[in-house]
């Protein structure tokens, strides 16, 4: 099949997406690299110079700059912990035969069809909303002070919301996972003596160690970029109290008009993101080798 | 001791009855084959002595005891599974292993009883392996180690050799009737296969759509079928079935006549018949004929009795060999 000749008209055909591609990546990357040692802001666009590393410095001693890495990392790591215990219990839920069970894992699945900020919107101003919220409204029921959500917990409420767009997500591999699990396997644990737990422990959790990874590995590359359900909701405050490296940037750039520190903590970013990506691989690649 | 005994046993999904009711007694120490096609019921049987499946009437009854409600792990009972059932993600020993730690054993004790287990079963330099990395037939054996460990009551086997070629049936075979001989436990084992219900079983249950055909050791199923559909399910190449004037001058609705109980001639005989294909085994050959007045016979000759495609060829029944059928395919007995 591979002869010569067909080596080459292949090379041929792929080359233009993969030229395209290429520009598309590399073109952002360069002209981020370039403005990041720029002298640049939008209140001064005449006066632009070259600024060596001063960006990287200013945005490294920036103080919100490790409470942000720090934000990053709880949000990450919280909404990585929910949807995957989550999604595991409500796939092993709805795994089992139920009377409309088409119906229900729509309903189930259906968070994540909706956008980004459209969802943290509905949270911020029908469900944790301290007036008219569901929640306050809950409070209220049971005669307690209604919780300001975005004002007393920041962070924790974007977790949330993020966490419930991402649950649907989690789940549905997890269900997938579940369901090709030899039934013969789960038949011949239970002769051999273990009860619901152990085979849940033994069975099933090292047979969705694969799903677990790929769980974690494609939400951990969205998570680290949240920025929608942060700017509607809290706008990275109070303070810095929920914002995260991805919103640090914005600010820096559209707030403080700084093009030069925006594009340095871009850089920033990137190089934090592939350290976060060698290290998942190290961890939890090893189980897709399997 | 492993005796089971199915009281009026019955099965029902849904509209579908599996099984309409089986009475039956399997005594301590013997290899049971349950034999039929597909759809027979048999696996569901195997399924409900396991526990596998809750028993829609009746009662199971091991070494005395009624089981008929008890959870598969209490029924004492071992079962190796068609896929094998491996835990993928274990080791063999570990794997063999599982049924005793979940009998919450001592590691000591399970150590010891793994490495009897894996002795017996050729298994010692496989013991760090996953299944994965094993053949068809150290996975098999894997599996029937798990069963071991637990020295069950008795052993289910669900058709375990249908997923190997024909070579390492064979050998699995001869190995599991080695083990039956060995342990002397009780051994259920179910197959489509009739030549594993002929060669391994001290005692073979024929079933049809959920009933029993016919209960009997392989020679009594091979001498004296009950009726017709034991008659045709057992033996290979299957018996020849005569109706018309032939079967009524024998005073029955159907006469059978095993291939292996006509004599060929190429000069003279009862039947003449056309040769439409010869299969050549070597030491056999099977003649699949076409016979005047009576249609398709299939007759075994010696492998050096040479015929063709389009010879003529008589036959001659062994009269005292002939099966006589009733018209509801009873057998009429002598």
């Amino acid at each position: 099949m591979a002869t010569q000749n067909t080596k080459t008209l292949a090379r041929l055909m792929m080359a233009p997406s993969v030229i395209v591609l290429l520009v598309w990546m590399v073109v952002p990357l360069a002209m981020t690299l370039y403005y990041s040692f720029q002298n640049y802001n939008l209140l001064t666009p005449m006066n632009v110079s070259f600024a060596g590393f001063f960006n990287y410095q200013y945005f490294y001693t920036d103080p919100a700059f490790f409470q942000s890495i720090w934000n990053t990392l709880v949000l990450v790591l919280g909404v990585l912990a929910i949807t995957v215990i989550g999604g595991t219990a409500i796939a092993l839920l709805i795994d089992q035969p139920i009377f409309g069970q088409g119906i229900v894992r729509i309903l189930v699945i259906s968070p994540f069809f909706v956008m980004p900020p459209v969802a943290a919107l509905i949270w911020k101003n029908m469900i944790m909303h301290p007036g008219y919220g569901v929640f306050a409204d809950i409070a209220k029921f049971f005669g307690m002070q209604p919780i300001d959500w975005f004002a007393q917990y920041p962070l924790f409420s974007v977790i949330i919301i993020v966490a419930w767009q991402w649950l649907p997500f989690a789940t549905l591999i997890l269900l997938t996972a579940l369901q090709s699990l030899d039934s013969e396997q789960k038949e011949a644990a239970e002769m051999d003596g273990a009860n619901f737990i152990n085979r849940f422990i033994y069975l099933t959790i090292p047979h969705l160690s694969r799903a677990v990874t790929v769980v974690i590995l494609i939400q951990t590359i969205f998570l680290l970029g949240i920025y929608a359900e942060i700017l509607v909701t809290t706008n990275g405050g109070p303070g810095y109290a929920s914002t995260n490296l991805t919103f640090l940037i914005y600010r820096t750039a559209r707030l403080g008009y700084d093009v030069g520190g925006g594009a340095a903590g871009g850089i920033i970013a990137v190089v934090l993101a592939n350290i976060v990506a060698i290290f998942l691989m190290r961890a939890v690649g090893k189980n897709l080798d399997k | 001791m492993g005796s089971i005994t199915l009281k009026n046993v019955q099965k029902t999904f849904g509209e579908a009855k599996v099984i309409p009711s089986v009475d039956l007694e399997i005594k301590d120490g013997e290899f049971v084959v349950f034999v039929g096609p597909s759809g027979s019921g048999k696996s569901t049987l195997l399924r409900l002595i396991a526990g596998l499946e809750d028993v829609t009437g009746g009662s199971i009854t091991i070494d005395g005891k009624d089981v008929t409600e008890a959870a598969p792990a209490a029924r004492g009972l071992a079962m190796v599974f068609q896929s094998y059932a491996l835990y993928p993600h274990m080791s063999v020993r570990k794997n063999i292993a599982f049924p005793l730690k979940m009998a919450k054993m001592e590691q000591a004790k399970i150590d010891k009883k793994v490495e009897d287990a894996a002795r017996v079963l050729n298994l010692t330099d496989y013991l760090e392996r996953r299944p994965s990395q094993l053949s068809g037939g150290q996975r098999q054996r894997v599996a029937i180690g798990r069963a071991i460990v637990r020295e069950p009551s008795a052993f289910l086997f669900d058709e375990p050799l249908s997923n190997l070629d024909a070579a390492l049936r064979g050998t699995m075979r001869l190995e599991i009737s080695d083990l039956h001989n060995q342990l002397k436990t009780t051994m259920i084992y179910v197959t489509h296969d009739q030549i594993e219900a002929m060669t391994m079983a001290d005692k073979i249950v024929v079933l049809n759509r959920g009933n029993i055909e016919q209960v009997g050791s392989p020679m009594e199923l091979y001498n004296t079928p009950r009726n017709l559909f034991v008659a045709g399910f057992i033996g290979s190449p299957r018996m020849n079935m005569i109706t018309g004037a032939y079967a009524q001058s024998k005073g029955a609705a159907t006469a059978g006549i095993r291939p292996e109980h006509l004599t060929l001639s190429k000069e003279s005989g009862t039947w003449k018949g056309t040769v439409s294909v010869a299969e050549h085994l070597g030491a056999d050959t099977f003649l699949h004929l076409d016979v005047e007045g009576i249609g398709q016979m299939t007759a075994r000759a010696g492998g050096e009795f040479g015929a063709r495609h389009g010879d003529t060829v008589y036959l001659t029944p062994d009269e005292s060999r002939l099966h006589r059928f009733d018209d509801k395919g009873l057998a009429i007995k002598a």
